[in-house]
């Protein structure tokens, strides 16, 4: 078997505690999390979860933009932590990012092409300029665009879809074996956000390049997602296979979200249980010991609070969830 | 007093099925001044709200929706400019009005849950300060028990704990936060609430707590609502009938029922197949969008350069909204 792309083992990150107010004060970001990326095939993971989460924290740390307190993130069986500088170079190269808001990440100063150059300059890309326009035009045609249309203006005179797809394709212009994208179609319209997608899809399909799919929106995860990672609370509720996980999902704090999730058609209300919230005093006294959704879950019992639950089998292909009612003992009775 | 008494008479004024009208929007045109020409945020747009009802504004980011309700809530800020049209609150024009007479009408009659709502609350008052505030800024000092009494049955009518009385903001949730702005816009009363994007900051599950939220306070108040979202599916379940715009204008007005079953016009449409489902997993639907120049639109339909559908036509005559329904009201040279 061939060493995995990306690993992450055990990743913990912990805010606070040391600040001199904030001794002892901690949030627990991310707690144990566990996900491998192949090398072959390119997947798209997804990993979603309500704000607050621990999702964007775990985009921060598989981009090595904060430190991890517990764990690690491998990259191609090295230690993201400890590698060399070249490595470190080869890394940053491979893994790319994208971001939400697709305006926010470009100078409104300059041309839209100064993001290009800038790549093409750091990463030592091309020996003439005929080659480095070369490089762009490619990357440009890949997500639908022409470069004399679009490079000399500025990013105002863009809409927000096409900023969006300039970034992907800046992105692949390293030709990356992942991009985490970070909620990359939440800020566009809905009109456009479908092309976002299908360029998504291609690059996985044509270019073997995989992706890290950060979104709060189950819609579009299950139109494009192969797996997905639930998180609630900075802990794994449910992972598995996206189409198995979103059509039967099984941790009740997922079976909320998808039954939350408004459907286009008046005649269909929304569905299930009625929907309780709390707030962060209430959210973070839960967490402290015990099942983190315990207060909000209408099956909770007793256990529940005296030792969170681990990862329990409930489907084929991985398809596991962090819930006492999937505990062998509890299938048995049912 | 006089607006008082005005909006009495008003209140007579029924609409074509005798179903009251809250507010009607005439010919409304807001344009903002470039040096390089007027941008036509808002071109020509009609709408009315009946008594009791939301109603949905849609459309893509940049299409004029939220200059449309700044423009009724005559909050529009240079260099822009409401250049035409009417708005009709309760029968009162406000576009006319001047600012002590807006005074009057803005939260006592007419209130706002602007966009991004939750980050508007004050973080170093308390929650039962800034609600106090609201009432006594337009209605005088008021005894204190009485105040408190007021603020705790706000707080149940949106659905939440009275202990967050004495809180500060970043002791709430989100949503919490969300329905704290809610009460606000309440208090008073309002024959009309505009809601922009109440939810677009928030996650699905307390999403649809707010949203039953604004749906319960529509119930017991028998106010109308403007919810402006470009969400197709939280439109679905919370408004009654929906007006899309596209590039400052209206293309087309409707029931929810009506144009969710069978929408007309092609911007509509492809508004509502870009819907992500999470019951079948199919092909994604893909639209180019490039909009004109705001400052000089095409002569014809607005909608010509990323219509499927397009005509001769459309590019010599623009389309006025008709009835091709009851109540369902479309611009498009499609159904003449």
């Amino acid at each position: 078997m061939s060493e995995p792309l990306l690993e992450i083992k055990n990743a913990t990150k912990v805010y606070g505690g040391t600040g001199f107010f904030s001794k002892g004060r901690t949030t627990v970001a991310l707690q144990d999390f566990n996900l491998t990326i192949d090398a072959k095939p390119a997947t798209i993971t997804t990993i979603a979860g309500e704000s607050g989460s621990g999702k964007t924290t775990l985009a921060n740390l598989v981009l090595g933009f904060i430190k991890i307190t517990d764990g690690q993130v491998r990259y191609k069986g090295v230690d993201v932590n400890t590698m060399s500088s070249g490595q470190l170079m080869e890394y940053r190269r491979e893994v790319q990012a994208v971001f939400q808001d697709p305006y926010a990440v470009y100078n409104p100063f300059y041309r839209v092409k100064h993001i290009f150059d800038m790549v093409l300059k750091n990463f030592k890309l091309a020996k003439t300029k005929e080659e480095g326009r070369a490089l762009i035009e490619d990357a440009l045609n890949v997500v639908g665009m022409r470069g004399e249309e679009v490079l000399e203006k500025y990013p105002h005179q863009l809409s927000g879809g096409q900023r969006q797809r300039m970034m992907v394709a800046r992105a692949y212009m390293l030709k990356p074996r992942l991009i985490v994208a970070d909620e990359p179609v939440s800020m566009v319209d809905a009109s456009l956000r479908a092309m976002i997608l299908d360029i998504m899809l291609r690059l996985r399909d044509e270019y073997n390049i995989s992706f890290l799919y950060i979104t709060h929106d189950l819609s579009t995860a299950y139109q494009i997602g192969d797996n997905i990672h639930l998180l609630y609370q900075g802990a794994v509720a449910e992972r598995g296979n996206t189409v198995k996980v979103i059509e039967s999902p099984k941790h009740p704090y997922v079976q909320l979200l998808i039954n939350s999730i408004p459907v286009p058609d008046p005649a269909v209300k929304w569905g299930g249980e009625e929907v309780t919230t709390l707030d962060d005093e209430q959210m973070r006294a839960n967490i402290a010991s015990g099942c983190r959704f315990y207060g909000r879950c209408p099956h909770r019992m007793d256990r529940c609070l005296k030792k969170a639950p681990p990862l329990y089998s409930v489907g084929e292909a991985g398809h596991e969830a962090a819930c006492y009612l999937y505990t062998p003992e509890t299938e048995a009775v049912r | 007093m006089t607006v008082q008494m005005e909006r009495k008479q008003a209140a007579q004024h029924v609409g074509a099925n005798d179903r009251e009208i809250t507010l009607e929007v005439k010919n409304l045109k807001v344009y903002y001044a470039t040096p390089t020409g007027a941008v036509r945020a808002v071109d020509d747009v009609s709408f009315h709200v009946y008594k009791g009802e939301i109603l949905g504004l849609v459309g893509e980011s940049g299409c004029g929706k939220t200059t449309t309700a700044m423009a009724i809530l005559r909050m529009v800020q240079p260099p822009g400019r409401i250049v035409g049209g009417n708005v009709l609150l309760d029968g009162i024009d406000l576009v006319g009005l001047n600012e002590a007479a807006l005074r009057e009408v803005r939260w006592n009659t007419l209130a706002l849950i602007p966009q991004g709502a939750m980050n508007s609350l004050n973080p170093v008052m308390r929650i039962h300060t800034q609600i106090a505030e609201a009432i006594q800024t337009h209605e005088g000092r008021q005894p204190k028990d009485k105040l408190k009494q007021r603020i705790l049955e706000l707080l149940t009518m949106v659905g939440l704990p009275s202990r967050i009385y004495d809180m500060y903001p970043h002791e709430l949730s989100g949503g919490m936060k969300q329905r704290v702005c809610i009460a606000m816009a309440i208090v008073l009363h309002p024959s009309l609430i505009i809601a922009d994007e109440p939810t677009s900051a928030l996650d699905v599950v307390v999403q649809r707590v707010v949203g039953q939220t604004l749906l319960d306070v529509k119930e017991r108040m028998n106010v109308s609502m403007i919810l402006i979202g470009h969400d197709m599916g939280l439109q679905a379940q919370l408004v009654d009938r929906i007006a899309v715009m596209y590039a400052g204008h209206m293309v087309e007005v409707s029931p929810v029922e009506s144009i969710f079953a069978e929408p007309l016009h092609p911007y509509t449409q492809l508004l509502i197949e870009s819907i992500p489902s999470i019951k079948e997993r199919k092909p994604l639907k893909l639209t180019e969008g490039i909009t004109h120049d705001l400052r000089n639109p095409p002569p014809g339909c607005i909608f010509q350069e990323r219509c499927p559908k397009v005509m001769d036509v459309c590019r010599a005559d623009r389309p006025w909204l008709r009835p091709i329904k009851p109540e369902h009201y479309v611009a498009c040279h499609l159904y003449e």
